[in-house]
């Protein structure tokens, strides 16, 4: 699903140059579940940006699904987001002004579906992740774990063929994390791609594969062999 | 532009943005609003002393002969210079192309006017047809002399408002009715009134011919009256009549052997002299009225770029956020501006419909001699609105633009 090849990305600041990802060879396959781990500055966001087109390696080949990402324009990139990505943020992100169902709609406006379609399957998503009943309430009317889930019934909504979470659980308490881990591994179970950023060995056990990122190298790549079932910590 | 699915997209972001929105209603409707006010106040001034300075046709030419002053040729000063019919022909015929209207004028002090048993002192002047029009009269009843009454010299007369209530007591319509003057019996044709006011209207008209005859004034004129031909521009009008009065003046003062530089002989009454200073009022009138107007647009325009700022600034997170759920960069932009396009527009229209609404409401009650019907140029008020969306969309542009190019990541990045 993703081929990643000597990438490489460094970003200027003034007159340094500060050399983020130094040559990273990474696959993923169809309904993995990974989890890129490391601590701040090791390169796992800028990997996560470069996987989810919103920023670009300076060398190295991307594939996505066996399309080559390289030199897109911001048109093309758009659509490739639109169509091949789903993304999970740490701070949500939802649009404040619109519901949930809204929100959930919105990567289905810009993939030209109509109004009541959209609608019907911003609902089947919403439902999907428990929030149906919720489906009127503005993001400010939400607990961050509902915050959270909404975003992830937005991501699949277009659906997408692999999903990007950067610290999903990064903004919530531990209950509410496994909480949300369960909903992902759910997702996961049903054959979903899914890679997640994060710094919390407890979440990275949940996955099915941990990747280790160290000062712009990846130094362990290990399956897990005991993936940790996120109920059971509920 | 025809997308539904755009405009329920906007509809949704209005409505829920319902401050925002209305701030920037506010902005845009009290600008277009005070830019209307202002301009039909000043077209209301316009009007209003227009209509004080309308009393005789601007551009008439009124020459009146005096007293010489100056010795000239071996000729004492103190001679009459009197104009006569012969001169009135050969000046019309001279210089036809200048002229619109024209009339002699052939005038007689203190004539007593009876009609039954009352009577009084008025001035009486020999008229020809064309002479309404060049002292702008309106009939109140009746008609004025015409060109029958000269060619068959029928003893008709025109009389005064003000002659008419002194002499006529209300019930009695004058027309048909006939008064004396000074013993002979003339029917009165038609009542006048002049917008100047009474002191305009106690004179008598009659015809010309008429007038020479019953007052023994032979072939003897008092003076002339014209008015130009219309140009095009004030300037070719001045020059016009300038060139006219140049000539009249020149063929008399050779005639009669007048010094070229006697003014007391011979008195040329130009109105577009005094219209100059009129036209510069009104000129100057409009010219600050147009400045304040063009002030409150800048004002406007900035509000409105302003405010497009802001808004931008607000959304760029949502920009992001849209762009990471697949958005177009050109979407974006097209939503940003399709709604600020939309909101600027209600807004001045709304702005322009109140502002002519109070016009037309207020217009009729103000009371003043100098605002009259003060209203707006429709065209100008339009392209002002237009102007205003114009830059609304320019200003909203730019910040759109950079936004859009902002990374995603960079606009989602946590504070």
């Amino acid at each position: 699903m993703i081929e990643i090849k000597d990438l490489h990305k460094s970003y200027q600041t003034g007159s340094n140059s500060l050399h983020v990802l130094k040559g990273i060879d990474f696959n993923v396959q169809e309904g993995e579940l990974v989890s890129i781990m490391g601590s701040s500055g090791s390169g796992k966001s800028t990997l996560l940006n470069i996987l989810g087109m919103l920023d670009e390696a300076d060398s190295g080949s991307y594939f996505l699904d066996g399309i080559p990402i390289k030199n897109l324009n911001e048109k093309i990139a758009a659509q490739y987001r639109n169509k091949f990505l789903g993304f999970i943020f740490q701070s949500f992100n939802l649009i404040t002004y619109k519901n949930a169902v809204d929100n959930v709609a919105m990567p289905l406006y810009y993939q030209g579906v109509k109004r009541k379609e959209r609608l019907e399957k911003a609902m089947h998503y919403l439902s999907k992740v428990g929030l149906a009943d919720w489906a009127t309430h503005l993001p400010n009317e939400l607990s961050g774990g509902q915050k959270q889930r909404v975003a992830i019934a937005r991501a699949l909504a277009s659906e997408p063929k692999v999903l990007l979470a950067d610290e999903p659980t990064g903004a919530l308490d531990t209950k509410t994390s496994y909480e949300v881990m369960d909903l992902i591994q759910g997702i996961n179970d049903e054959g979903k791609t899914i890679l997640i950023v994060t710094h919390e060995p407890d979440i990275a056990d949940m996955t099915k594969r941990i990747v280790n990122l160290k000062d712009g190298v990846i130094i362990d790549d290990t399956i897990v062999v005991n993936q940790i079932k996120a109920l059971a910590n509920v | 532009m025809f997308n539904i699915e755009r405009w329920q997209e906007i509809f949704e972001t209005i409505s829920k943005n319902k401050l925002r929105t209305f701030l920037t209603g506010i902005s845009v409707a009290s600008g277009i609003f005070i830019l209307v006010l202002l301009l039909g106040v000043g077209q209301g001034m316009q009007n209003g002393i227009s209509k004080e300075f309308e009393s005789d046709a601007s551009n008439s030419i009124w020459l009146y002969t005096g007293v010489t002053s100056v010795e000239y040729k071996g000729l004492n000063p103190g001679r009459e210079i009197e104009l006569s019919n012969e001169d009135y022909d050969f000046i019309n015929k001279k210089n036809e192309k200048y002229l619109e209207y024209k009339s002699s004028r052939a005038r007689q002090r203190g004539v007593v006017v009876t009609y039954g048993e009352e009577s009084g002192s008025y001035g009486v002047e020999g008229i020809f047809a064309d002479f309404q029009m060049i002292e702008n009269q309106d009939m109140v009843s009746g008609r004025f002399i015409n060109q029958n009454d000269i060619d068959v010299r029928s003893k008709v007369a025109v009389i005064g408002n003000k002659i008419k209530k002194d002499l006529f007591k209300k019930k009695i319509n004058p027309v048909g009715e006939y008064i004396k003057l000074n013993d002979i019996s003339f029917k009165v044709v038609g009542v006048f009134s002049d917008r100047a006011g009474e002191r305009e209207e106690d004179r008598v008209f009659i015809s010309s011919p008429i007038a020479q005859q019953v007052f023994n004034k032979g072939q003897k004129i008092s003076g002339l009256s014209y008015t130009l031909k219309p140009e095009e521009d004030f300037k070719t009008a001045v020059r016009k009549s300038e060139e006219f009065a140049e000539k009249a003046t020149a063929y008399i003062k050779t005639k009669y052997i007048i010094a070229p530089e006697d003014n007391a002989a011979i008195e040329i009454n130009n109105s577009l002299e005094g219209a100059k200073q009129f036209y510069s009022l009104i000129f100057m009138i409009k010219a600050f009225f147009w400045w304040v107007g063009i002030c409150t647009i800048i004002a406007g325009v900035v509000g409105v770029s302003n405010i497009m700022l802001i808004i931008v600034k607000e959304r760029t997170k949502e920009i992001g956020i849209r762009k990471a759920l697949g958005a177009q960069p050109m979407s974006i932009i097209g939503m940003i501006l399709h709604e600020a396009i939309f909101v600027t527009a209600i807004a001045g229209f709304t702005g322009l419909v109140l502002g002519l609404v109070l016009l037309e409401l207020a217009g009729p009650m103000i009371q003043t001699d100098f605002i009259a019907n003060p209203s707006v140029d429709f065209n100008v008020a339009i392209a002002t609105v237009i102007i205003l969306i114009f830059a609304g969309a320019i200003a909203g542009f730019v910040p759109a633009w950079r936004a859009v190019k902002i990374k995603p990541i960079v606009a989602l990045r946590d504070e």
